[in-house]
C-alpha cells in the first residue's frame, strides 16, 4: 500500500522524477516555470549569465514582467525597465508582459499557471500561484540564476500546516480578514517555511481571485508555498485564461496523509480585521480602530486591487464620495482588470467616489518608485505589508484591510467598519 | 575569523535591511542604508568579520536578496539567529553568507567578540568565555557557502564539465 501523500508532496514528487517523497527530504527538482519581473529579474540575472557565459536552459518556460518600476520617472528606473525589455529579446523569452500590470495577477490571467505545476517566482508573493493547486514560491535573483541556467532547484521537501475554515463569513468579511486574523494567530513565522494549505467550505465558496489573496500572504505566514486544492472553480477560471492540460483529480491531497499542524477555525464568527502599523500580525476586530482617523486610503497591489478586489470597493462607495480630507488611491493589479472593471462600471463608481487612478503596478505597496507616503501621513491600506518605512516616510503609518474596510474608511475619514454600509 | 556581535530584535525585515527606496541603486548605495531605521550608526561602523545577530524570523518579508548582499557588502561574516525566514536564509547562502540556526542566540550581547565555525555549527564568544551550539549549515549547502556562493560554485561546476567533455 502507498504512503498517503499531501497535495505538495504529489507536485513536488512528480517534479522530482519520482513516486514519492517523505517531508525533510532534499531533493532537486525540475522547474516548470520561472517567473521574475523587472526588479529582481533580468537586471539582476543578465550580468550574472554573462560572467558565466551561459543561456537560459528553456525561454519557453520563462515569464518576465515588468511592475516594480513603472511607472519609469527617473533614470534608474528606466534603465532597469531597458534591461528587461533587451534581455528578454537576447534570451528569446516570448513571454514577456511589460506595463500589463502585476506579475502575480498576469501569470494566471496570461494562462501560465495550473494544477500541479512546479514554479518558482523572483518575489516574495510568488505563492500567489498556489491559488491554482501550483507549488510556487518565491527565490531571490542569485538562487533564480541557479534556476536559469540549470533548470533545477533544490528544496527539502515541506511538511503540510492545514488551515480550515468552516461556515460562511458575513457580508463584508472576506480573505483579507481571514488573512489578517491568520497572521496575527500564527504570527509572521507561523508557517515554519512549510507548505499552507486552506481548505474548508469557507475556502471552497471563495473566487479564484480571493483564493489568491490567501496564497499570496502565504509570504507573510512565512509559508514556503500556500495552496488551495484545485476544483470546478479552479478549471473554469484557467479554460478562461487559455491554459491547457488541466487536471483536477491528479492534485487532491491523499486522506490520511501527514501533517505539521491542522488549525481549524470558524469564520461566521469572524469581524473584518486591521492589523495596525507596523506588522500583517498585528490585527485586530476593526471596531478596535473606530477612533482612527485616515488621510490615505490605498486599494492597490495583487494582495488588494484584483478585479474582485475592485468590485468590494465598488459595493461600499456606490453613490458615496471619499470624505474630503481623505486622499483616495487606485492601482489596478491588472490591466485587464482595470478594464473588466470599466466595463462593470465599477472604475466608474470608484473614480466619481474621488478615487485618483494610479498606474497598473506595484506602486506604493512596494515603495520603490517615486511614489511614497509622506512624513506622518496615516494610511489605510488594502495591500499586505506595512513594514515601517515600506510604503513611505518612516514616519508614516500604514493600516492593512480588505477592500470593504479600506473604501468604508474612505468614506467615514477614519477606520469604519464595512458592515455599517453593506447592511 | 571573528568579530563584534551587532544584536537585533525579531523579525527583522528586508526592507529594514535594503530599503525600498535604494532598490534601484547598486549594491554600494542600498549597503549605506542598511539597517539605517534600527540602527543609524551600523553601514557606517560595522567592521569587516562581525557578526548580525537577529531574534526569531530574521530577514522576514521580500525576495529581494539585497538585504543579505548588504550586509555582505559591508563585510558581516555571519548571521546568527533562532530562526530565519526561509527565503533570507536561502539567499543568505546563495550569496555565500552563512546563516547559522542558533536556539540561545540570545546569549550573545551587543559588541561581544564571536568566533563562528558555520560548518561545525559552533559559535565562540570570546568575551564571556561560552561555546555556543547552533545547527550547522547542511553539507550540501557548505561546499556552496565555501565557494562564496552559488554564482562561483556554479562557475566551477560549468567549468569542470567543460573540462570533462573535452
Amino acid at each position: 500500500m502507498t504512503v498517503p501523500q499531501t497535495l505538495a508532496q504529489k507536485i513536488i514528487a512528480r517534479a522530482a522524477g519520482r513516486d514519492a517523497v517523505a517531508p525533510g527530504e532534499i531533493v532537486t527538482c525540475s522547474v516548470d516555470l520561472a517567473m521574475m519581473h523587472d526588479s529582481g529579474g533580468p537586471r539582476r540575472v543578465k550580468p550574472m549569465l554573462e560572467k558565466l557565459r551561459a543561456r537560459v536552459w528553456d525561454p519557453e518556460r520563462i515569464v518576465v514582467v515588468t511592475d516594480h518600476y513603472l511607472p519609469a520617472d527617473d533614470e534608474e528606473s528606466r534603465r532597469i525597465i531597458r534591461i528587461a525589455r533587451e534581455w528578454v529579446n537576447e534570451a528569446g523569452v516570448a513571454n514577456f508582459y511589460d506595463g500589463v500590470g502585476i506579475c502575480h495577477v498576469v501569470l494566471p490571467q496570461k494562462g501560465h499557471l495550473r494544477p500541479g505545476m512546479f514554479a518558482v517566482g523572483g518575489d516574495s508573493h510568488s505563492p500567489t500561484g498556489g491559488a491554482f493547486g501550483a507549488y510556487m514560491f518565491g527565490i531571490g535573483a542569485t538562487e533564480m540564476l541557479g534556476v536559469l541556467v540549470t533548470g533545477e532547484i533544490w528544496l527539502k521537501v515541506p511538511q503540510t500546516i492545514l488551515i480550515e475554515w468552516r461556515g460562511k463569513p458575513e457580508r463584508g468579511v472576506v480573505a483579507k480578514d481571514l488573512m489578517l486574523f491568520m497572521c496575527t494567530r500564527l504570527g509572521m513565522d507561523g508557517g515554519k517555511y512549510q507548505a499552507v494549505q486552506y481548505a474548508g467550505e469557507a475556502i471552497s465558496a471563495l473566487s479564484m481571485q480571493e483564493r489568491m489573496t490567501l496564497c499570496n500572504m502565504a509570504a507573510e505566514l512565512g509559508a514556503q508555498a500556500g495552496l488551495v486544492a484545485p476544483d470546478a472553480a479552479t478549471r473554469a477560471y484557467l479554460e478562461k485564461a487559455g491554459a491547457s492540460g488541466i487536471e483536477i483529480e491528479r492534485w487532491q491531497g491523499d486522506t490520511g496523509a501527514p501533517l505539521l499542524e491542522h488549525h481549524r477555525f470558524d469564520a461566521t464568527a469572524l469581524s473584518p480585521q486591521v492589523a495596525a502599523p507596523h506588522s500583517p500580525a498585528n490585527a485586530a476586530p476593526v471596531q478596535d480602530f473606530a477612533r482612527t482617523t485616515i488621510d490615505i486610503a490605498y486599494i492597490g497591489a495583487c494582495t488588494g486591487a484584483k478585479l474582485d478586489d475592485l468590485r468590494m470597493a465598488a459595493s461600499i462607495l456606490k453613490g458615496r464620495k471619499a470624505a474630503p480630507t481623505v486622499s483616495l488611491l487606485l492601482a489596478p493589479a491588472s490591466v485587464e482588470d482595470q478594464e473588466a472593471a470599466r466595463e462593470e462600471g465599477i472604475l466608474g463608481i470608484l473614480l466619481d467616489a474621488g478615487a485618483k487612478l494610479l498606474p497598473t503596478a506595484c506602486g506604493a505597496c512596494a515603495g520603490y518608485g517615486s511614489f511614497r507616503f509622506g512624513e506622518d501621513a496615516v494610511a489605510i491600506s488594502s495591500t499586505a505589508r506595512n513594514f515601517k518605512g515600506r510604503m513611505g516616510a518612516p514616519s508614516s503609518k500604514i493600516y492593512l484591510g480588505s477592500p470593504y474596510t479600506v473604501a468604508a474608511s474612505a468614506v467615514a475619514g477614519r477606520i469604519c467598519d464595512p458592515r455599517e454600509f453593506l447592511a | 575569523m571573528s568579530g563584534r556581535a551587532w544584536v537585533f530584535g525579531d523579525n527583522l525585515d528586508t526592507d529594514m535591511l535594503a530599503p525600498g527606496k535604494y532598490m534601484k541603486f547598486a549594491i554600494e548605495e542600498i549597503a549605506r542604508h542598511c539597517l539605517e531605521l534600527v540602527e543609524p550608526r551600523f553601514a557606517a561602523e560595522v567592521r569587516p568579520g562581525d557578526v548580525v545577530v537577529g531574534g526569531r524570523n530574521f530577514g522576514a518579508g521580500s525576495s529581494r536578496e539585497q538585504a543579505a548582499q548588504a550586509l555582505r557588502h559591508l563585510g558581516v561574516a555571519a548571521l546568527i539567529a533562532p530562526s530565519f525566514a526561509g527565503l533570507f536564509y536561502r539567499n543568505a547562502l546563495n550569496l555565500g553568507l552563512p546563516a547559522l540556526v542558533c536556539a540561545d542566540a540570545a546569549r550573545i550581547r551587543a559588541g561581544d567578540s564571536v568566533r563562528v565555525d558555520p560548518g561545525a555549527g559552533r559559535i565562540e564568544n570570546l568575551t564571556t568565555g561560552e561555546s555556543i551550539a547552533c545547527e550547522p549549515v547542511p553539507p550540501h549547502l557548505m561546499s556552496m557557502v565555501r565557494d562564496g556562493g552559488l554564482l562561483p560554485h556554479l562557475e566551477k561546476r560549468l567549468a569542470a564539465e567543460k573540462s570533462v567533455r573535452r
